[in-house]
């Protein structure tokens, strides 16, 4: 399907919507908008590949899922991380890091 | 860990569907709503807000879809919704469904039960303990022997087994055994079981634990044992005794001899010969007891075993060969039959022993039906491949039916994969039914193969039970089918552009040029490979009435074959032929009896024995093989095979008389180059003897001796009353016009009026003739019911391509008869396209008939392969029969009213 956000990675989305959740559980909506404000509107999450990557990572065992009210009294599914979740999240992130740092340098010597 | 979740959630998933569903219905929504909140608070408009959250979300069935496609269980369900509508589109078209799992399952029974005998005579393993680490242990490569030939497998003699097992190191233990029958009743009627001469280590060395009592072993097979102890199979338990607890212990008479049941096999255990099930089995020392004057245990001559080995740890089946080698040169000097003249000797000293892989056993049905049944197994794929081009014809047209279908659920969002999937589920399901059907039909049709290359004198046993092999087979086969017919059509079908096909509102779009030419490919190999299975089943059914119609110079029908056994008698070996003379004279005497003569060898019979003769012609003297069958007066009128000059044997030919001789036709032709051989003389060398001479007093016609595809052998007769030493058992053949039943109930009462201790067996020697054309009527048999097959296949395809074209070309018909084409030019229009597809089918089918049928070209008797006459007569049949098919259609298109076919469009 071509409907990919923008510039996202495959996989990629996984590791944000983790990031997203690490302080507090949040529903869907609240997810895409936080990504889409946190990277100042470079990444566009739309819900055909949202959805389908909770249900991806509710079946990994790294969120939970539970049904409350929000802030306008109503009820909405909100995502949270569990503790397997967590350490996926700490892998994943340490593993970018050493990544983004090794391209990093690469280009660096090229230039 | 995360696979029993993503299990778990899987499951509740389907379990609980409507409520996962309705959650996800809900987060959806609060999802939508929260979105125009959100833009409303941005400062659009309610229906502004409403529509571009609408739209940056897309279809909420479409994110749904995507969010179930993450999971397993939604394959699971998609798969039984598309088994579920591929029934009921089945169900819609009963005549459909019937002809296509019919026509499979016909391919697929048809294979799997050949395949099943094949895997039975050759691949299964035998049922013993670790039948991988068995080895046979026989002479590699023996170019022919001298000596006495007895039992199935006269593979080594007993002196060379008792060197084997004194010399041999690879082996763990090793067992010689030869299978044999031998007569159980106290005396009468034979009663003839099926038995195994066996080394005392034959049940250990095989690892088989006994149902009841105990084995045999080295101490019940000791050298000049009188009243050995035997074993009996779990089948001759039950059969004879009645499944008696009290069987261990019993006495059974073997050959007159009685000898002490110890035990019995398992049921499981039927020896290391496949395809045969033992009764008895004997240890090799009674051997000279039950055969006395017959005996070979002792003959350096004598071949009558086979030996087989369990490989110690370690050792392959190369390094036991090298042992073997090795140890040859020895053996084969301490084992050299003393009376061998030079030329023999140096030819056994030569002989090296090898190891060969031996944990399929030993069969001599595999030599003769292993290369017949992978041919027809060949056959029986081509049949399958016909019956799969049909169905995708079939597929292919209901594909240009529904692509309307097609197209408009890949305008709302399915997949292509999504319908292939579908499309697919639906031959799934076809091919799953006539698998199913298949598989019934396999069991009955093995069983019918099974008894048709059974004889009542080696009765066959199979060991027919389903294994991995076979479940492999069927289950491959099927998904091989299925996706030759169910893909393609599946492929063509989806590969439709939705606007395309909605926008056309008639005429589809699949039938277009191309798609019609794949239909018109499958049909020109269909009849191809028709073809193919005509020149075969007219090649096999020509072969068999060639053999059946065949002169074998004497005349089968009418003649009985009595053996009598007279040991009991005791005879003095002085009295024994005028003992015999006077049996038969009693036989000539019972009313209705034509004639009646004693035979050493009874033709077709596979028995048969040879002699090198010497004769002398002018001043030189040629030597050569001569068959050799000892008669008595009348052998020839009781067969009614002319005597060509001079004369038969007669009273005056007795043993003090000089001894005499008669030739056939061939027997003249070889040593005294065609001239009439009456006058003429010969020696007889036999065991480095010479005796003779012999003067040739007629000349008879050629017969066959040992088979009916032999080409004739030199023989030579000799007179029953001049020969020397007369054995104990008397065979009579008997020419008599009354019936089989009251002949043979006339001959017991004369037998048992002149003693009662005499044996007796009855055998029409029209069996003989048939069980020796057993094969051939089985290729003939199957090879036409696969021939049929394919053509009724292949000209439904036909029929239906035809049919397809005239519906597809209805409004170029209906113009052509306006514009006043007659209905002759139409049905020639018609039959133009059909013959170019018939033509091609023929002219690739001849050419790969003549490749392939040279693979039957051993198993064919009196014409070739590529014989000219079976080539017309198939190429003709089969044209006959799509000129029919196609016919009908065109006749169809004829009978047009141009109004109403123009209207069509």
């Amino acid at each position: 399907m071509a409907d990919k956000p923008s510039g996202l990675v495959q996989g990629t989305l996984d590791m944000l919507i983790l990031k997203t959740l690490e302080l507090e559980a949040m529903h869907g909506y609240g997810i895409a908008i936080r990504i889409e404000q946190i990277s100042k509107g470079v990444f566009q999450v739309n819900p055909g590949s949202l959805f389908p990557a909770f249900r991806r990572l509710e079946r990994a065992g790294w969120l939970k899922s539970e049904w409350r009210d929000t802030e306008n009294n109503r009820r909405a599914k909100y995502y949270a991380l569990t503790a397997l979740g967590r350490k996926q999240l700490k892998g994943e992130t340490r593993e970018w890091a050493r990544q983004a740092a090794a391209i990093a340098r690469i280009l660096e010597a090229e230039s | 860990m995360s696979f029993l979740r993503n299990l778990a959630g899987g499951l509740r998933g389907l379990l609980r569907k409507e409520r996962v569903e309705r959650e996800m219905d809900e987060e959806l929504r609060g999802y939508l709503d929260a979105a125009v909140n959100e833009k409303m608070r941005r400062g659009m408009s309610r229906e502004e807000a409403m529509r571009a959250a609408r739209i940056e979300m897309g279809g909420a069935e479409s994110v749904k879809e995507q969010v179930r496609a993450v999971s397993w269980e939604s394959l699971v369900e998609t798969l039984w919704q598309d088994l579920k509508f591929g029934l009921r589109l089945l169900r819609f078209n009963p005549a459909f469904a019937a002809a296509a799992i019919l026509s499979l399952a016909l391919g697929i029974g048809a294979n799997t039960a050949i395949f099943q005998l094949l895997d039975a005579i050759r691949l299964r393993a035998l049922p013993v303990k670790h039948p991988q680490e068995l080895a046979a242990v026989r002479i590699a490569e023996r170019n022919g022997a001298t000596g006495s030939f007895v039992t199935r497998y006269p593979q080594l003699t007993n002196p060379m087994w008792e060197q084997i097992r004194a010399q041999q190191q690879a082996f763990s233990g090793v067992f010689a055994w030869g299978p044999t029958t031998f007569n159980i009743s106290p005396g009468g009627p034979v009663h003839s079981v099926q038995g195994l001469w066996v080394s005392g280590e034959f049940f250990d060395v095989l690892g088989i634990a006994p149902e009841k009592g105990r084995l045999l072993s080295p101490a019940d097979d000791r050298p000049e044992c009188t009243s050995a102890g035997v074993v009996v199979s779990h089948a001759f338990w039950q059969r004879e005794y009645g499944g008696d607890e009290s069987i261990v212990g019993r006495k059974i008479t073997i050959e007159k001899h009685p000898f002490e049941m110890v035990g019995v096999a398992p049921a499981s255990f039927y020896g290391v010969e496949v395809g045969r099930n033992f009764d008895v089995a004997v240890p090799l020392c009674a051997e000279p007891t039950i055969r006395s004057e017959f005996s070979v245990l002792n003959r350096r001559d004598g071949w009558w075993l086979t030996v087989m080995g369990r490989l110690k740890p370690g050792w392959t089946i190369e390094r036991a060969s090298a042992q073997l080698r090795v140890i040859s040169p020895g053996l084969f000097e301490a084992t050299l039959p003393a009376e061998f003249d030079p030329g023999d000797a140096k030819h056994f000293l030569g002989y090296k022993l090898g190891a060969f892989p031996g944990a399929t056993g030993i069969s001599d049905l595999r030599a003769t039906y292993e290369d017949p049944l992978w041919l027809l197994l060949g056959l029986a794929a081509l049949v399958l491949l016909i019956a799969s081009a049909n169905l995708a014809n079939l597929m292919l047209a209901r594909a240009s039916s529904r692509e309307r279908e097609m197209g408009m659920r890949m305008a709302v969002g399915a997949t292509r994969g999504r319908l292939i999937r579908q499309l697919l589920a639906e031959s799934l399901l076809l091919g799953l039914a006539g698998a199913l059907l298949g598989a019934q039909l396999a069991h009955v049709l093995t069983r019918l193969l099974v008894s048709s290359i059974s004889t009542q004198s080696a009765p066959l046993f199979m060991d027919l039970a389903m294994d991995w092999r076979m479940l492999g087979f069927t289950a491959g086969i099927t998904v091989l089918t299925c996706v030759l017919f169910g893909l393609t059509p599946a492929l063509r079908a989806t590969r439709v552009s939705p606007g395309v096909v909605l926008k056309s509102s008639g005429r589809s779009a699949t039938s277009g040029p191309a798609r019609f030419g794949l239909r018109r490919v499958l049909v020109v190999s269909q009849i191809a490979m028709s073809l193919m299975l005509v020149v075969g089943a007219i090649l096999f059914s020509r072969s068999l009435q060639k053999l059946a119609t065949l002169d074998a110079g004497f005349t089968q029908n009418g003649v009985l074959e009595l053996d009598l056994d007279l040991t009991a008698l005791h005879l003095p070996a002085e009295g024994r032929a005028e003992f015999k003379g006077f049996v038969v004279q009693q036989v000539r005497a019972i009313p209705g009896v034509e004639s009646a003569a004693e035979a050493g060898v009874v033709p077709l019979s596979g028995n048969g024995m040879n002699r090198q003769v010497l004769v002398a012609k002018g001043g030189q003297v040629v030597e050569g093989k001569s068959e050799l069958n000892e008669i008595s007066p009348k052998y020839f009128a009781t067969l009614q095979t002319p005597i060509l000059a001079g004369r038969d044997f007669d009273d005056r030919d007795t043993l003090t008389s000089p001894t005499v001789a008669i030739v056939n036709e061939t027997f003249a032709r070889k040593f005294l180059a065609g001239a009439n051989p009456v006058g003429s003389t010969f020696r007889v060398k036999s065991e480095s003897k010479e005796t003779g001479p012999f003067q040739i007093v007629g000349l008879v016609k050629d017969a066959k001796l040992y088979e009916l595809r032999e080409e004739y052998l030199p023989t030579m007769f000799m007179a029953v009353a001049q020969k020397q030493h007369p054995e104990q058992d008397e065979t009579i053949l008997i020419r008599s016009q009354v019936s089989l039943f009251s002949l043979i109930s006339a001959l017991k009462r004369t037998v048992q009026q002149i003693n009662r201790g005499i044996d007796m067996d009855f055998t029409p020697i029209d069996r003989l003739v048939e069980v020796s054309l057993q094969r051939d009527r089985l290729m003939a048999r199957l090879s036409g019911f696969f021939g049929v097959l394919a053509v009724l296949l292949a000209t439904v395809g036909l029929y239906g391509v035809i049919a397809y074209m005239v519906e597809r070309r209805t409004s170029e018909i209906g113009i052509r008869m306006a514009l006043g084409a007659d209905r002759g030019s139409i049905v020639r229009l018609v039959l133009r396209e059909a013959s170019v597809v018939l033509g091609l089918g023929l002219l690739i089918g001849t050419a790969m008939s003549l490749a392939g049928s040279r693979a039957a070209a051993t198993m064919l008797f009196g014409l070739k392969p590529t014989d000219f006459a079976t080539y017309v007569l198939a190429l003709a049949s089969l044209s006959a029969v799509a000129a029919l098919a196609s016919f009908l259609p065109a006749r169809r298109a004829a009978r047009l009213d141009p109004m109403v076919a123009l209207r069509n469009e």
